[in-house]
């Protein structure tokens, strides 16, 4: 679709890679530069989150906490009071994995605009095993009430995202994965918290994809039209607020649902979308992601290709998908 | 600042808190007696004296800041805010109901001059650092002080340490910590339920000033801010020596009122033992 300016390289092996939270890295500069009020906290991780570059250009605003999470949000929620807009990184097995109730009490019921920086996050974290690879943090940060999940499918769309959450006066989750990923988006594509956005249209199916796993939905596209099935891809780098919209305006027309996400399905974007379609449009639904377990150790390709977090994965699942509606409805 | 009460003013005006208290609490019928009575002296000193603070303008902005770490003891806040004239005292009796500012655990959003939320132990002495930061090193602000209330047995929870590193680091002066020391938690006395001594040489380990008072001296509770206020290459903590359930005798050192409300024939008892205590108050109430 043109009016969103996708990389004309999707599908082709030389599209241009970059790890998601380089872009979250230079999006934090651009806000520190737009508001002077933007602070940021790190706990011991500041390279590798990529909040170095904010360190070196606004040194002043720039806030070394330890290996402290706890302390890490708390101590953003007391700056808050006083006007600034602490955005707090770490990886995200740690924030929001360990200080889930100070997110809870101190930013969220408390309503400051802190934000979360949840690096490090999904499977493709790779050899450090399952103590690092975040899969619960979505499904952690969505049912706290007023919080913002924002889950960035690549590193254009991570600057951007950064850039409007540091604006949006609000509790805010950005999600962001270590690896380097395709950027399928370029600087003309729109984002706006709380969109979700058609990247192709079709009619048989709708593949809703978030983070990582967007691009491997347009992959898995490109697969089932050379087999005569026409999917429709949805990106939804907001899961909350969720765009009911747009996401049930596709399903009407599609008849059939696919989520997937580098993360627990289970209060993932996949619970997201079987709520949102069990209340409203119930609707034959498959989700793809990690269902009820931990990952290991290995080469993030490795662990993709085992937990079946591919695009080829994808299109396989919805060949099985499709025949079995097909025969239920025969 | 709310006025210009002398010391007996304050002994007053603390134990009218005392009791406004117990009548709280006997009302909602639940929520916690022994902190809210051992804190009377400490808030009233720093509402009637220490703080910056104006009550018909809670937001004001060059305002010290008040933060409840252990929010279980806000009706104590609640009752010191209503007779340092933020709100009506009438109100105070909707503690704890359907619909209320007066909230069981404090909320900032529902009530003006509620610096944060708290409940959950051991994160307010983060909150107030960060402050504390914010008004030493990003907008400097030499007039302004951050204070933050917290239990003993809050000093259990390890985010308190965490904070406790972070001030002593970067040395935030401006900050002043001020612990009940009342030596009860729900569970017993807090040196047999996990053992905070020695106590002063802890906080003296993570780089802070520490001060030990009687925590029911309000002359005392002023001049230990004060002295606080002095030290400027460190934070400081002040550890306020209570009795818990302090003024009212059958409450007083038993850690089992720590999480109660007395009943309607408790609470008459305990409002006749703050009405006379001994002949040392006088005034309005005899």
């Amino acid at each position: 679709m043109s009016e969103l300016h996708l990389s004309s390289k999707i599908g082709h092996d030389d599209i241009k890679t970059e790890p998601i939270r380089k872009g979250f890295g230079r999006g934090l500069v651009a806000a520190g530069k737009t508001d002077e009020n933007v602070v940021a906290l790190c706990a011991d991780l500041t390279d590798s989150t990529q909040m170095g570059l904010f360190r070196e250009t606004f040194p002043e605003r720039f806030v070394e906490i330890g290996v402290a999470e706890q302390n890490l949000v708390t101590v953003a929620a007391g700056m808050s009071a006083l006007g600034k807009i602490p955005f707090t990184s770490s990886y995200a097995a740690f924030s929001p994995g360990r200080n889930w109730e100070q997110i809870r009490t101190t930013i969220c019921l408390n309503d400051r605009p802190v934000k979360i920086v949840g690096s490090h996050a999904g499977i493709s974290v790779g050899p450090d095993g399952a103590t690092h690879q975040m899969l619960e943090d979505i499904a952690l940060m969505r049912v706290l009430p007023n919080m913002i999940v924002v889950v960035p499918g690549d590193s254009v769309e991570a600057e951007k995202a950064t850039r409007a959450i540091a604006l949006n006066g609000k509790p805010s989750y950005i999600r962001l994965a270590r690896e380097a990923t395709p950027i399928f988006t370029t600087e003309n594509t729109p984002f706006e918290i709380g969109k979700a956005y058609v990247l192709r249209e079709g009619h048989d199916i709708t593949l809703f994809g978030t983070g990582t796993m967007t691009y491997e939905c347009l992959i898995a596209a490109r697969i089932l039209a050379s087999d005569g099935i026409e999917a429709e891809v949805v990106h939804v780098p907001t899961i909350k607020p969720l765009d009911s919209q747009t996401i049930l305006a596709s399903v009407r027309k599609t008849g059939r649902a696919l989520t997937a996400e580098e993360a627990q399905m289970n209060g993932g974007l996949g619970g997201a979308i079987a709520e949102l379609l069990g209340e409203q449009l119930p609707t034959p639904l498959k989700r793809v992601g990690m269902r009820d377990r931990f990952g290991e150790s290995g080469k993030p390709t490795e662990l993709l290709e085992k937990f079946n977090l591919t695009g080829k994965h994808i299109a396989m699942n919805v060949h099985e998908f499709v025949d079995q509606f097909d025969r239920y409805h025969q | 600042m709310s006025g210009q009460l002398t010391i007996k003013q304050m002994e007053q005006m603390a134990n009218t808190i005392r009791e406004d208290i117990i009548r709280m609490l006997e009302h909602a019928g639940s929520g916690h007696s022994a902190g809210p009575l051992d804190l009377a002296d400490i808030f009233t000193a720093l509402y009637f004296n220490i703080m910056k603070n104006d009550p018909k303008n809670p937001d004001w902005e060059d305002r010290d800041i008040l933060i409840l770490s252990n929010g279980h003891t806000v009706p104590v806040r609640y009752a010191t805010m209503a007779n340092a004239g933020y709100f009506d005292r009438d109100e105070l009796k909707t503690l704890r109901q359907l619909g209320t500012r007066l909230q069981g655990h404090p909320e900032r959003t529902r009530l003006p001059g509620m610096e944060t939320t708290s409940g959950p132990l051991g994160s307010g002495l983060s909150q107030a650092s960060g402050m504390a930061y914010v008004l030493k090193n990003i907008d400097p602000n030499p007039h302004r002080w951050v204070y933050c209330v917290m239990g003993d047995g809050e000093l259990n929870e390890g985010n308190i340490w965490e904070a406790a590193m972070f001030a002593g680091k970067n040395k935030l002066h401006n900050l002043v910590g001020i612990i009940d020391r009342n030596n009860i938690q729900i569970d017993g006395n807090t040196e047999d339920i996990m053992p905070l001594e020695d106590l002063k040489a802890k906080w003296e380990a993570f780089g802070w000033h520490v001060q030990e008072i009687d925590g029911h001296n309000i002359e005392s509770i002023i001049d230990a801010c004060s002295m606080a206020r002095a030290i400027v290459e460190k934070p400081s903590v002040i550890i306020a020596h209570t009795i818990p359930g302090k003024g009212v005798p059958f409450m007083e050192y038993d850690y089992h009122w720590h999480g109660a409300p007395p009943n309607s024939e408790q609470a008459r008892e305990a409002l006749k033992k703050l009405r006379t205590l001994g002949g040392k108050i006088t005034g309005e109430h005899e």
